[in-house]
C-alpha cells in the first residue's frame, strides 16, 4: 500500500435509534487504491449495513458512529445531502439483484446517460456515445442494441454489467459490490468478477467486495476482514488468511465448505449458530460454538496484531 | 445395478406454453428435450446446471408438479405420467420434495406441530392422535430439534432450523424418495454442513433414495454417488461424482468445474450464453463450446456410452 488508503473506516458501530441495541459493533478496515478488500461474512453479520454505512444508505431507524475517512476526508456521517454527491459520482455501488437497481421502464442508454447527467458536465449530445463507451467497457459486445434495450429483455449478467457500467460512469475512486454475484450462475459470477478486476487494472479504483462465499473472496479480492456477530475477528491478506487462519472461526468456516476434490465422511459444521444482537454474550462472541473457548473466553478479547496487515480478534490468536 | 430401479424416467419431455396474445396461437417452449436416468433404492443422484437448465422442471415432473408432456416416469415399475391426481396419490405419499426457502414451504400461521400432524394424518387417516404426537416428537428427535418447538409457528426460526423441520415433515410420511432442491443454498456455510449431514445421515438410515439438485458442484459431488449435468433442457453427462469432478468428459462440464469459486484455473473461458436456444439442429452447447466444430452445429450429440456407467452427449468426448 503507498499513500493514504481510500477508504479507512475505524470503530465503526450501527446500532438501533430505539433500543440501542448494536448490530454493528467494533468494525475497521482501510482499502487502498486499485486493492480489492472483501468482507466476508454470514447472514446477520454486520457486513451489509457496513456497506450500506460507508455509502449513507443506512435504514432512518439505525444511526451509525466511529469515523469513515474517504480519501482522507472524514465523511459526514448521518448527513444525507452530503453524502448524496459523493454516491454514485466517487463512490459507485453494485448490489446483488441486478434488475431491482435497474429502472424497468427507462430503456439502458436513458438510464446511463442519467447517471452521466446527474454528476458529469458531460454535454447532452455526447451522453449517448459516452454511454456505448461504457457498455463496451463492461463487456457487452453489441453496446448499440443494449442501449434501447429495456431491462427485462437482458439476462441477469448483462443486467449487472449495465449497473456496473452506471457504478463506474464516473470513474469513482471507490467501488462497493454487495454481493454483486451471489444471484448470478457460477460461469457468469466468474465473467463479472473478471471485468471488476480488469477495470480495475485499468482506473485503479479501490473495490470493497461484500460476500458470504469463500470461493468469491479467494478468486477476487486481495486482503479480507471476516466478520462474526457485528466485529471483525479476523484481517489478513486473501492467502495468509485461507492458509494459515488465526481465528478458530475463520478455520471453521474453512473447514465448512464442501470439497470439490476429495470424497469427505462428514460436512465439518460448526455447531450452534449466530447469537442474535440482543443477546450477544459479554465475552468472545464465538466463545459459545469455538473449540478451544475456555475460561479466559468470558472477557471480551482484544485485536491482537500477528504481524504487519493480520490480526485477529482471540485470546489464543498466537496459537494458531 | 443387479436390482430394478425405484425410479426410471425416459424420454422425459416437459413443453411449457409461452404467453401468447391470442390462445389459438399459443406456441411452445421445450424446457427438457428427452431425459434417461434410473435411481437405484437407497442412491443418490446429484442434478447439476446453471439457472434454465431443466433441473427443477424434473424433480416437479417426478412430483406431477408440472406433468411431463411425454415421455415416462416409473416408480417401482408403475408408469406416473398421465395418472390423474387421484391415481397419482399413492405414488406421490412414497415421495416427498424438500425446497430450497423452507420459510416459504412452510405454514406461517400453523404451529409446526400442527404441519407434521397433518401430515401424519394424512398419511395414516387412522392412527390415533396420541401416537401421532409421539411421532412428532420421534421426528423432532431425528432431525435434532428440540420438542418444545412443536407448539411454535415458524416465524421466529433460522433458515437452518426450518430446513430441519422440512426434512422432519418429508421423513414423516416414510417416503422412499426425497427430491431435495438446493435445499442448503438459500444457508450459510455453517448451518449448510449441518443440514447436509443430516440429509446424508436419514438418507443413509432410511436406505431413501434421494435426487439432491443444485448449483454447487462440491456440495452435489459430496452428496451424491453420480452426478447427471444438465444444459438447457439436455442431459450432457452422467457417471460417478468422483470421475465427473476428475475427468469431466462434456465441454459443459468442464467450464462449470472452471467456474467453481475458489479454483481460479484457467481452462477455457465460457462464452456468455447470450444467443437464445440454438438456432441450428446440432449441439445446444455448440454456441458457447470452445471446442465445437462444424459436426456440432449440424448434428445433435446422442448421450452415449464412454465407459460402464459413464455417458456423455459430445461428439468430441
Amino acid at each position: 500500500m503507498t499513500g493514504a488508503p481510500v477508504l479507512a473506516v475505524e470503530g465503526l458501530r450501527v446500532a438501533l435509534r430505539r433500543t440501542g441495541v448494536a448490530l454493528v459493533s467494533d468494525v475497521g478496515f482501510t482499502v487502498a487504491r486499485g486493492e480489492t478488500l472483501a468482507l466476508l461474512g454470514e447472514s446477520g453479520c454486520g457486513k451489509s449495513l457496513t456497506g450500506q454505512a460507508i455509502m449513507g444508505l443506512l435504514p432512518a431507524e439505525l444511526a451509525a458512529s466511529g469515523t469513515i475517512r474517504f480519501q482522507g476526508r472524514a465523511l459526514p456521517l448521518g448527513d444525507a445531502r452530503a453524502m448524496h454527491g459523493l454516491r454514485g459520482s466517487r463512490i459507485g455501488m453494485v448490489f446483488q439483484n441486478p434488475r431491482a437497481s435497474l429502472d424497468p421502464l427507462m430503456t439502458v442508454g436513458a438510464q446511463v446517460a442519467e447517471v452521466l447527467a446527474f454528476h458529469t458536465v458531460t454535454p447532452p449530445a455526447d451522453r449517448r456515445a459516452r454511454a456505448k463507451a461504457l457498455l463496451a467497457d463492461v463487456g457487452i459486445a453489441d453496446a448499440a442494441a443494449c442501449l434501447t434495450a429495456y431491462p427485462h429483455e437482458l439476462s441477469g449478467g448483462m443486467c449487472q454489467r449495465v449497473a456496473i457500467a452506471m457504478a463506474i460512469a464516473c470513474e469513482p475512486a471507490l467501488l462497493i459490490a454487495d454481493e454483486a454475484t451471489t444471484a448470478l450462475d457460477p460461469t457468469v459470477q466468474r465473467q463479472i468478477l473478471d471485468l471488476l478486476r480488469s477495470l480495475q487494472a485499468r482506473n485503479g479504483m479501490a473495490i470493497v467486495l461484500i460476500t458470504h462465499d469463500l470461493g468469491v473472496v479467494a478468486d477476487a479480492a486481495d486482503r479480507v476482514a471476516v466478520l462474526y456477530a457485528g466485529e471483525v475477528v479476523e484481517r489478513a491478506p486473501v492467502a495468509e488468511a485461507f492458509a494459515l487462519p488465526a481465528h478458530p472461526y475463520t478455520r471453521a468456516l474453512l473447514r465448512a465448505v464442501p470439497r470439490l476434490d476429495v470424497a469427505q465422511a462428514r460436512f465439518e459444521a460448526i455447531p450452534g449458530q449466530v447469537p442474535a444482537a440482543d443477546a450477544m454474550p459479554a465475552g468472545c462472541r464465538f466463545a459459545p460454538r469455538c473449540v478451544l473457548a475456555d475460561a479466559a473466553c468470558a472477557a471480551p478479547p482484544p485485536l491482537h496484531a500477528l504481524a504487519p496487515e493480520r490480526i485477529a480478534r482471540c485470546w489464543y490468536a498466537e496459537a494458531a | 445395478m443387479t436390482a430394478p430401479p425405484l425410479l426410471a424416467v425416459r424420454g422425459l419431455v416437459k413443453d411449457y406454453a409461452v404467453p401468447g396474445v391470442v390462445p389459438w396461437r399459443r406456441r411452445y417452449r421445450r424446457v427438457l428435450h428427452g431425459i434417461d436416468f434410473d435411481l437405484a433404492a437407497g442412491e443418490t443422484l446429484g442434478l447439476v446446471g446453471e439457472s434454465g437448465s431443466g433441473k427443477s422442471t424434473i424433480g416437479r415432473a417426478i412430483l406431477g408438479l408440472a406433468p411431463a408432456t411425454a415421455g415416462s416416469i416409473r416408480l417401482d415399475g408403475a408408469e406416473l405420467v398421465g395418472l390423474s391426481r387421484r391415481a397419482m396419490r399413492p405414488a406421490r405419499r412414497a415421495m416427498q420434495m424438500v425446497w430450497q426457502d423452507p420459510g416459504a414451504s412452510l405454514n406461517p400461521l400453523m404451529s409446526i406441530g400442527e404441519t407434521l400432524d397433518e401430515t401424519i394424518l394424512a398419511n395414516h387417516p387412522a392412527m390415533p392422535s396420541a401416537d401421532r404426537a409421539a411421532r412428532a416428537g420421534a421426528l423432532m428427535e431425528r432431525v435434532g430439534l428440540p420438542a418444545e418447538m412443536l407448539a411454535l409457528i415458524p416465524g421466529p426460526f433460522s433458515g437452518g432450523q426450518l430446513q430441519r423441520v422440512a426434512i422432519a415433515r418429508a421423513l414423516a410420511v416414510q417416503p422412499r424418495l426425497i427430491i431435495a432442491d438446493e435445499p442448503v443454498s438459500a444457508l450459510d456455510t455453517s448451518v449448510q454442513a449441518q443440514v447436509l449431514n443430516l440429509l446424508r445421515d436419514v438418507q443413509r438410515e432410511q436406505r431413501l433414495s434421494l435426487l439432491f439438485i443444485a448449483h454447487d458442484l462440491a456440495v452435489v459431488r459430496q452428496m451424491s454417488a453420480r452426478i447427471a449435468v444438465l444444459y438447457r433442457g439436455h442431459m450432457v453427462e452422467i457417471g460417478p461424482s468422483a470421475e465427473i469432478v476428475r475427468a469431466p468428459a462434456h465441454p459443459y462440464t468442464r467450464s462449470l468445474l472452471a467456474a467453481v469459486p475458489g479454483t481460479r484455473r484457467n481452462a477455457a473461458r465460457t462464452a456468455a450464453p447470450l444467443a437464445e436456444a440454438a438456432a441450428w439442429s446440432g449441439c445446444a452447447y455448440a454456441g458457447s463450446c470452445p471446442m465445437a466444430v462444424a459436426r456440432c452445429r449440424a448434428e445433435a450429440p446422442e448421450l452415449r456410452d464412454l465407459a460402464p456407467g459413464r455417458r456423455a452427449a459430445c461428439h468430441l468426448a
